[in-house]
């Protein structure tokens, strides 16, 4: 091989970066995140059920909670029909934040994970901060 | 005809995969076994490419680079088009690699009222500086699905590239990008003449074969909704080396991860492996300093060299007789 020293080198470089993902998790365990709805409103309900099924909750809840905005905000209308025909009041603090009260455990869980930075606590205050009354 | 079979394979491809992805039993298949001899092809035929490169020998220095060589000290070197130096290389070599000088020089003859012009063509520098970057910029934001914890710079890419705030999940600047650059990559084959001329399946290929990976990955994150902590139970897994597949992950996903399975397994064997070769580029990597150093020809043998000396002591009698004049009597 001919300038074997260079090439190798940036060869071992890129090799090394390929295998980034392969390398830095050796000997680490990792956990799929188990988001906890064990909050006193969820644990009253008779039959644990969200605004929509949990399906399509865990694919496409940032989709609806987005279209809540637009509806609530810039139409005015706070009314949402789900699937089962349930009238549900358009709000992320008073209706998702209400039974998910623990943002640490169930919204963070999986949020870190995937490594989503949602803006919605830009604006909106986390049940912590409204108890608090900040 | 170049387009039919591209377009016929990454379509077989597509079907193959969404047969496999919704089919219960064969999910582990295409979610773990494909990927894992995907990327073993990739890194060991990659691997194997630029080695063989590297054996091939380069005689000598290729001084034909646009710029003054080094020369008398009155006369002003072109210090980075032809450098002499090693600074003076791994600049040319940063600006062709990141910013593709040699597309920039990309220029168009033109008839104009009888004449010959030459002008500008900046449009290919541009589409290729978006589509490489992008999927640049891509490959590195997917590293989030791959590890835990996520690194902060991947972290903080992912926050510059969807920093829009438009819809959420947030829109990515770059998938947008990388499908307007393959698309354009893909018409400028298709619509100009002479580049249909000398485009083969070899070109449409590849460009076929990213817009799939894009538009199924766009798909999967704005349309087709899959569950994002299964999908990185998933990689995590094919990782770490204790492959998973947990239930209800939607088609789509198997789809996306074949087509890119493919691009790797594919990659050794094509026009690709310019992401190797662009570094090994002789007009590019070697200062010209031919007058400066000595450069031995690499397949040289030792050759029986006869010395003078060694011929005159050979013939030093008859040389005397015939009246030739000799060095030592």
């Amino acid at each position: 091989m001919y300038d074997a020293n260079k090439i190798l080198i940036g060869l071992a470089i890129f090799l090394g970066l390929m295998t980034y993902p392969v390398w830095s998790g050796l000997g680490r365990a990792v956990q799929a995140p188990k988001p906890e709805i064990d909050t006193p409103i969820i644990q009253k309900m008779p039959e644990k059920k969200c605004v929509e099924n949990t399906h399509f909750m865990k694919t496409t809840h940032m989709q609806l909670i987005n279209e809540w905005r637009d509806d609530a905000l810039r139409k005015g209308e706070r009314e949402y029909t789900n699937a089962r025909g349930e009238k549900v009041l358009m709000s992320l603090q008073l209706t998702c934040m209400n039974c998910h009260s623990n943002k640490d455990k169930f919204c963070d869980s999986c949020h870190n994970y995937a490594g989503v930075n949602p803006y919605c606590w830009d604006c909106h205050l986390t049940p912590k901060q409204m108890k608090e009354g900040i | 005809m170049g387009i039919t079979v591209s377009l016929g394979a990454v379509l077989a491809i597509i079907f193959v995969a969404l047969i496999g992805g919704s089919t219960p039993g064969l999910q582990y298949v295409f979610g773990v076994f494909l990927p894992y001899v995907a990327f073993a092809v990739f890194l060991a035929g990659f691997a194997y490419r630029v080695v063989n490169w590297g054996r091939s020998p380069v005689p000598f220095r290729i001084p034909t680079t646009a710029g003054q060589e080094y020369s008398l000290p009155w006369i002003k070197q072109s210090k980075i088009d032809n450098p002499s130096t090693l600074w003076g290389v791994l600049i040319r070599m940063a600006l062709e690699i990141l910013v593709f000088r040699s597309l920039f020089r990309n220029t168009k003859a033109e008839l104009r009222s009888g004449h010959i012009v030459f002008g500008p063509a900046k449009w290919l520098w541009l589409g290729a500086l978006a589509f490489h970057w992008s999927f640049l910029i891509i490959a590195i934001r997917h590293v989030r699905l791959f590890v835990e914890p996520i690194p902060v710079v991947v972290q903080a890419l992912d926050t510059v590239d969807g920093m829009l705030q438009i819809g959420a999940p947030a829109l990515y600047i770059t998938d947008l990008l990388l499908v307007v650059a393959v698309t354009y990559l893909f018409l400028r084959r298709l619509v100009v003449p002479r580049m249909r001329y000398i485009s083969l399946p070899a070109d449409y290929f590849p460009l076929l074969l990213i817009f799939a990976i894009a538009t199924t990955g766009i798909l999967m994150r704005y349309f087709i909704r899959v569950d994002i902590v299964g999908v990185k139970t998933i990689l995590v897994g094919l990782s770490t080396f204790h492959p998973t597949i947990p239930e209800g992950i939607g088609a789509i996903f198997f789809i996306h991860l074949t087509l890119v399975a493919v691009l790797l397994a594919y990659f050794p064997f094509s026009k690709l492996m310019h992401l190797g070769g662009v570094f090994l580029s002789p007009t590019r990597n070697l200062a010209n300093n031919n007058r400066m150093k000595r450069h031995v020809n690499p397949w040289n043998y030792p050759v029986k060299v006869h010395t003078y000396e060694a011929y005159e002591n050979e013939f030093r009698e008859q040389m005397k007789e015939a009246g030739i004049p000799v060095e030592r009597e």
